[in-house]
């Protein structure tokens, strides 16, 4: 896997190296575009991904500009045309903000939300799994019962009791999601690395006396990877829906930086006098987000087959 | 065996403790109440009177200790916002919640187990691929951007039932329900959909690959031989082999549905515990919020202690695992 390492050892000794999988890749790659529904879903993240890096590019308007709306273009139908000959494929809020603009936006407070979390809690879980497994005994049983404890409650549950205690704001929803989410790849990562540990490979390591820590993020790690790929692909779509209805109860994004559920939330209060549009929309772009993101990970799951998933 | 139930019985009140601690460690550390309940003309000795009334000028352990002894007596203080026991005024609010998550448990089993035991028997047929394809979009779809649809749909485009409120309630054994009138079961119907959604998948999967377990078996094959009709085997060998496992999971989910009635009650102003929770979060008030909690945290170390107890008390395996 990395070429330095085997350098790096003194003299005649090779360190052993897990199987490369550069062929593998290849293949790896071949079998996930033999799926139609995993190449659409593909395209589809790719499309929304760029949409939300070039957003301040791609939108007609800058909707947090103050200079940019106006109140008298509140509540245009789709396809309506401002005062000022502006056209807004998707109408606009109350504010007078477009929507297709809002979404853009919103979709980059989403993605972040939901990408920091699962690579946070991914690492957090992680490191916490491998550990256990590797030290075993009365630590990894207490970090087990931790783990079970944790994943008896339901997220949103736990989400709830963070919030309650950090107050509204991204940060505090990552931070929350991602307390909410690490027991999970803590448990699979344990359940590989039992596995893993038992193999030649590592034997061969600690007969060549490496450090613990090599053992651990050089050999045992990598070999875990493959189901903490396919967790965090999942995760990620989790995180966005469940950061969108934190957002919808009031709890998540902030005002300043609205994600998707906020955008949906702000159209609830006009969805009874029927101007559907504020709430729809959006709508529609966090589930594409959510449906191409779970067709993506769906697929590497059946590739990669992790056996706790 | 009686010592893994006592060890878990341990287990289960130390949790209990560490979340009391947490909680309200936790809760306490957010925004200063008073700010949001005194008239903003108040001078500096209203202000410090009624911190004093609220017990906040104390320090946080002496705060702790109080809150202790008042749980153990059922007393979690006064709400802040309705000047009433914080227990009081959750209790109240219980039945709609249990209600409407016992509906939606009942939808998720009626719609579920059939529509899975289809999938199950039919693999290939096209509706089952329907009914499965369904079943992803059942556990992707956001519920409160259902809901919402379900309120843009059947409420304001069809206007055929309510979008908000428990409608006309009827008493039963001194409580308020919404089932047993007809204006009630039309204001729960939506509401109990929305939070079934999710659960409807849950059980439509686990039945299909209950199914698709029990099928191979060596007894459905001897049912088969000795020339039993297909129904009778479909509902004696393959339903009730099924119905232990399902039943399991259905008991697990039904604390986590009570959870999530937080999103589909504020979305259907459904005067439960779940809207009370999140309205209370956000007017900050502690005693609601930190007695909810523990609600939930006991509910849940109950349930979990339940179900470790049967699983120790059935299956053997479980039990020497955990003696090794």
């Amino acid at each position: 896997m990395n070429p330095n390492l085997a350098e790096s050892t003194d003299g005649a000794i090779v360190e052993p190296q897990p199987e490369a999988p550069a062929e593998e890749g290849r293949h790896l790659w071949r079998s996930f575009f033999a799926s139609p529904g995993a190449v659409v879903g593909l395209a589809l993240l790719v499309m929304i991904v760029l949409a939300a890096v070039f957003a301040p590019q791609i939108a007609p308007q800058n909707p947090y500009d103050l200079n940019q709306i106006s109140i008298m273009d509140g509540r245009l139908p789709p396809g309506g045309e401002s005062m000022m000959g502006t056209h807004f494929l998707l109408g606009t809020d109350g504010q007078g903000r477009g929507i297709f603009s809002g979404i853009l936006f919103g979709l980059r407070t989403s993605l972040l939300v939901g990408v920091l979390s699962a690579l946070a809690a991914a690492s957090i879980g992680t490191l916490i799994g491998l550990f256990a497994a590797y030290v075993g005994g009365r630590t990894e049983n207490f970090l087990m019962r931790l783990v079970d404890l944790q994943l008896s409650f339901p997220t949103i549950l736990m989400a709830l009791m963070m919030l309650a205690a950090l107050g509204n704001g991204v940060t505090n929803v990552i931070i929350a999601l991602i307390i909410a989410e690490w027991a999970t790849y803590a448990r699979t990562v344990r359940g590989t690395a039992l596995v893993e540990r038992e193999k030649e490979y590592i034997e061969a390591a600690r007969c060549l006396k490496l450090p613990t820590w090599r053992i651990l993020f050089f050999h045992l790690l990598p070999n875990c990877l493959a189901p903490v790929i396919v967790i965090s692909t999942m995760q990620v779509a989790r995180a966005i829906s469940l950061e969108a209805t934190l957002s919808f109860l009031g709890l998540g994004a902030s005002v300043t930086q609205p994600s998707l559920g906020m955008l949906i939330s702000n159209g609830y209060q006009y969805l009874l006098s029927g101007l559907y549009w504020i709430s729809f929309f959006p709508g529609i772009a966090l589930l594409l987000t959510i449906v191409s993101i779970n067709l993506v990970g769906d697929r590497l799951r059946d590739i990669l087959n992790p056996r706790n998933v | 065996m009686f010592a893994s139930i006592v060890r878990r019985l341990i287990q289960a009140l130390f949790v209990i403790v560490a979340m009391t601690i947490i909680v309200f460690i936790g809760v306490n550390v957010i925004g200063n109440p008073v700010d949001i309940l005194i008239n903003p003309d108040a001078n500096q000795a209203e202000r410090a009177r009624l911190i004093a009334h609220l017990g906040l000028d104390k320090p946080l352990w002496d705060q702790y200790f109080v809150f202790v002894t008042g749980v153990l007596h059922g007393n979690f203080g006064n709400s802040f916002v309705y000047s009433r026991p914080a227990l009081d005024v959750i209790l109240e609010r219980l039945p709609a919640t249990i209600e409407l998550a016992v509906s939606a448990l009942v939808i998720a089993i009626v719609i579920g187990i059939p529509l899975g035991m289809y999938a199950g028997l039919r693999p290939r047929s096209p509706i089952s691929r329907l009914i499965m394809t369904g079943s992803i979009f059942g556990f992707s779809l956001p519920t409160f951007w259902v809901g919402l649809m379900f309120i843009l749909i059947f409420a304001v485009q069809l206007g055929w039932l309510p979008s908000n409120g428990r409608g006309q309630t009827a008493e039963l054994f001194g409580v308020q329900w919404s089932f047993l009138t007809l204006d009630g079961l039309r204001h729960l119907l939506l509401p109990a959909l929305n939070l079934a959604l999710f659960k409807t998948s849950l059980v439509l999967r686990l039945t299909r690959a209950g199914v698709q377990e029990i099928l191979p078996q060596e007894y459905i094959k001897f049912a088969r031989a000795k020339g039993l009709r297909e129904g009778r085997i479909v509902r004696v060998h393959v339903l009730k082999n099924l119905l232990i496992p399902v039943v399991t999971v259905i008991g697990v989910e039904f604390g986590s549905l009570i959870a999530f009635s937080v999103v589909t009650e504020s979305i259907f102003a459904w005067p439960g515990v779940g809207k009370l929770i999140i309205d209370s979060i956000q007017m900050l008030d502690r005693p609601i919020v930190v007695a909810y909690l523990m609600m939930m945290v006991v509910l849940f170390v109950c349930l979990n202690f339940i179900v470790d107890v049967l699983y120790t008390l059935l299956d053997p395996r479980v039990r020497i695992g955990a003696e090794g």
